[in-house]
């Protein structure tokens, strides 16, 4: 490149291309990080208030609200009504599962963190791939898109969208459960959806290995980068199994192939296990990136380096490792041999001992610190204290005798919200409040942060925790309506539900009167807690940063 | 500590009393009726239990202890440590003989459970232990194992899952023309305004019209199977659950000493009718249900349900004279 180029390059380093070109053909990773964020903040209201209407119509035995519904967008009457309503639930939880998992949770964490905090983490200018980067946000709103238009066309015969279950176990989502093209347009944007994790997540390995500032060793990167390069080593090995399945059951339902029709040879639990093994490892995807976040929160506010980096990093390696092996522990009940289910057993508690570590390493980096309770510091001590609990429950659910008598009971529903609605969401809260300044160069106002954050812990403690005697007492999951000894603790979930609905409209209100105030954000508002490089950048940092690459000594990253 | 086990053991168990199905506000399992459940019953409320309790509380009084000792105000220099060799080995270990410590009666109950047991093993050792007067050894197998039962053999019940409803069949119980008994058992609230008013005898979302109906102290084989899609056949006051998988035929076992109606709902995602296919047993004492076989055998279900309709006390002293 002659010389003079590359000084018009650096003259115009931040100079902003026009609002289209910005925004549509982005190759910047912080807006594409931002935009992930607000498409995940869409999905989010969209998959929010999925569960509301399960919420609602769970308040009370019998089909009430939803029959209402049903009546007012297509006119059904009485029993008609009724039968619809039943559909309608069972579209609702599978659209809520996954949207929650596949359009907010994934894309908030990894595409919008990730893309904002990789790069500015390991000083590097952007990511390796822009434009690919680009492609993977994308594809994301296009199977969004697929995934909302398969809701209002024929599914099952029994109304529009397909009511299977996030899970998609075949025959139910094969052409006998739901003929229809709703179930093909799942599995388009599921297809779709993948693709751009693919993508993403060769984006975000070969940006962490080969684009770190001189002196960032692997053993220096912050956690966080860490947490992100192991996530997308799982993507990258699991997400193919998805697409595989997924192929054959679309192969099933549209070309005669009986990959999973048992008239034709087939075997049903053969998905399962294909599912699984993405599944699983999908939980750690989902999970390790607020791992990442919460260190480097606690760490900020304790005025302390992690305790135990290496261990931590392994942690997260070791955790990502063991969840390849362990996927079965989802499937006790399908008619396992008993030698494999006892594998099983074993092989999911030892997940146990490095989730321990990490807890345990959390609150040692807080031993002997100076404790600022902030915001975000808050919901990394709720994220510790309810994944935990969600944790424990793991162990008991691990056990493949008690689990013949909670598999898909509502135990596994609290079980699973306290580690991801409790656990992943809290993290993404986490991360949400610690960077906001950082990402959007306004301050919010602390105050109502403190207040989400109170009335989403209540609020989902007292959705989530009756779930668990529901569950002890027999309550099946994915009902539209229950026997009536269930009554007291639906209702009290269903409070907790009215509670974090508070808690929302404080967050929205928190999200608006910042930006409205427009208060002038520090470039590093923390202090001396906050030792990762992002902090040595302006608040919001420029366009391109680190046109000189920032050079690490040896206090290393965290 | 001792008064958190009590307390913990006794939230989970109150309000379950006596009733094999749903208890408003219950905090726990319904209460077990098989030795499987007393067992699951047993390794989670006295013991996972209590694990998992105290590790949440010590969790949380070390959080608050750091929280309280460790704030900006009460101690503002922070340290500068981040690596202790011993509290990273111990914390590493003791995890690992919790687990090792919850593996082990984890597996002989699963094993307990997932195994049907060998009768002609049952019979054999209950006599072997008898006869050599070891009356420890002796209780401690009679608590798992029931040879007079056993020597009677199994009887075996096929529950076959259909959208919506569980087509139940006998096939060692064969009528005149020599074909198995075989019914369906379809639910009596299906959530819709023709549902039958609620008895007490009748529980909305759990009765059923003709409900499966097996002997006391009887060693049950059941297979479960699927006509359409996946479901799954549970009874959680058995401790039981199988999937019901079309192309397949699982099977479990289970043994229910005591007469009674116990209530299950089928636990896999099947359809728009998934909460409205229930699992109605009727444990009866040997001689019900012996009558209650006649008249299924002779084609009169109605007859058949209005036999086991209201449940006949054990006879104690028959039953084991019957045995003799």
């Amino acid at each position: 490149m002659p010389m003079d180029e590359i000084a018009l390059d650096h003259a115009e380093a931040d100079h902003k291309p026009g609002f289209f070109v910005r925004w549509f053909f982005s190759t910047n990773h912080k807006d594409i990080g931002t935009m992930y964020l607000l498409f995940a903040l869409v999905a989010g209201i969209i998959g929010y208030s999925l569960s509301g209407l399960i919420r609602y119509e769970l308040a009370a035995p019998g089909i009430g609200p939803l029959t209402g519904l049903m009546e007012f967008f297509y006119g059904y009457q009485g029993d008609e009504a009724i039968a619809a309503a039943k559909h309608f639930y069972n579209v609702v939880i599978t659209y809520h599962g996954l949207i929650m998992i596949f359009f907010m949770v994934m894309p908030a964490l990894i595409g919008g963190f990730g893309n904002w905090f990789v790069p500015l983490m390991i000083g590097a200018p952007d990511m390796a791939f822009p434009r690919m980067n680009n492609i993977s946000l994308w594809l994301t709103a296009a199977a969004f898109i697929l995934l909302m238009v398969s809701m209002f066309v024929p599914g099952g015969p029994q109304g529009n969208g397909f009511g299977g279950g996030w899970v998609l176990y075949p025959p139910l989502s094969g052409l006998k459960g739901h003929p229809g093209p709703a179930m093909d347009l799942v599995i388009l944007s599921l297809h779709t959806a993948g693709i751009a994790s693919i993508l993403g997540a060769i984006n975000f390995i070969v940006t962490i290995l080969n684009m770190r500032a001189p002196g960032m060793t692997l053993h220096k990167m912050p956690l966080f980068a860490w947490s992100v390069l192991i996530t997308a080593a799982l993507l990258l090995l699991a997400l193919p199994v998805l697409a595989g399945a997924l192929t054959m059951l679309l192969t099933d339902r549209n070309f005669g192939s009986q990959f999973f029709v048992p008239e034709g040879g087939g075997d049903p639990i053969m998905f399962q296990h294909l599912f699984w093994f993405f599944g699983h490892p999908e939980v750690y995807i989902m999970i390790l990136p607020a791992f990442g976040i919460i260190s480097h929160i606690v760490s900020t506010f304790s005025k302390k380096p992690i305790f135990g980096y290496l261990g931590m990093a392994y942690a997260m390696v070791s955790i990502g490792v063991i969840g390849f092996i362990v996927w079965a522990h989802h499937m006790y009940t399908v008619g396992m041999n008993v030698d494999l289910k006892a594998y099983f057993v074993a092989a999911t508690m030892v997940i146990a001992v490095p989730t321990g570590i990490k807890i345990f390493s959390w609150i040692a980096t807080m031993w002997g610190g100076s404790i600022d309770f902030k915001v975000p510091m808050l919901w990394a001590i709720g994220f510790i204290f309810l994944f935990t609990l969600g944790g424990v429950t793991g162990v008991v659910l691990a056990n493949a005798g008690v689990d013949h008598l909670l598999h898909d009971t509502y135990y596994v529903v609290a079980h699973f919200h306290y580690v991801l609605s409790l656990g992943a969401v809290f993290g993404l809260f986490a991360g949400w409040y610690y960077w906001f300044e950082k990402m959007f160069g306004v301050k919010y106002n602390g105050m109502l942060g403190g207040l989400h954050f109170w009335l989403m812990f209540i609020g989902s403690n007292v959705l989530f925790f009756p779930q668990h005697f529901l569950g002890m007492n027999g309550m099946p999951r994915r009902y539209i309506d229950y026997a009536d000894g269930f009554h007291t603790w639906h209702f009290w979930s269903s409070i907790g539900y009215a509670i974090t609905l508070v808690a929302t409209v404080v967050f929205f209100v928190g999200l608006i009167e910042a930006f409205v105030r427009r208060r002038k954000a520090e470039a590093n508002p923390w202090g001396e807690g906050a030792t990762t490089l992002e902090w040595t950048l302006p608040s919001p940092p420029p366009f391109h940063q680190f046109n000189t690459l920032p050079v690490v000594k040896n206090e290393g990253g965290h | 500590m001792k008064s958190i086990f009590a307390f913990s053991a006794a939230i989970l168990t109150a309000g379950a009393a006596y009733a094999a199905r749903p208890t408003e506000g219950a905090l726990g399992t319904q209460p077990a009726a098989t030795r499987i459940m007393e067992r699951v019953e047993w390794f989670h409320n006295g013991y996972l239990l209590p694990i998992i309790t105290i590790i949440t509380i010590f969790v949380l009084a070390l959080l608050l202890w750091v929280m309280f000792k460790y704030n900006a105000k009460s101690h503002p220099v922070p340290r500068k440590f981040s690596h202790n060799t011993t509290v990273e080995i111990v914390w590493t270990v003791v995890p690992v003989l919790i687990l090792v410590a919850i593996a082990g009666p984890s597996f002989t109950n699963l094993y307990y459970q997932d195994r049907a047991p060998n009768l002609e093993q049952v019979v054999a050792t209950g006599g072997e232990l008898r006869d050599s007067g070891d009356e420890a050894a002796l209780e401690r197998f009679l608590k798992n194992n029931y040879p007079e039962a056993a020597a009677k053999g199994w009887i075996n019940i096929k529950a076959q899952g259909n959208q919506w409803n569980w087509t139940y069949s006998y096939p060692d119980e064969l009528d005149g023309a020599g074909f198995p008994i075989e019914f369906v058992s379809n639910p009596i609230h299906v959530g819709l305004s023709t549902d039958p008013v609620t008895t007490e005898d009748a529980p909305r979302l759990l009765a059923v019209d003709y409900p499966m109906v097996v002997p006391a102290g009887r060693y049950i084989r059941y297979y479960t199977a699927a006509s359409d899609v996946i479901h799954s056949w549970t009874v959680p006051s058995f401790g039981i659950k199988t999937d019901a998988v079309p192309g397949r035929l699982n099977q479990g076992w289970f043994l229910v000493e005591e007469p009674g109606v116990y209530y299950g709902q089928c636990s896999e995602l099947c359809g728009v009718n998934h909460a409205y296919m229930p699992i109605e047993v009727r444990v009866v004492p040997e001689d019900q249900y012996n009558r209650w076989l006649e008249l299924m055998k002779a084609g009169d279900f109605d007859g058949g349900r209005a036999v086991v309709a209201e449940i006949e006390p054990l006879n104690r002293e028959t039953q084991l004279a019957s045995v003799n």
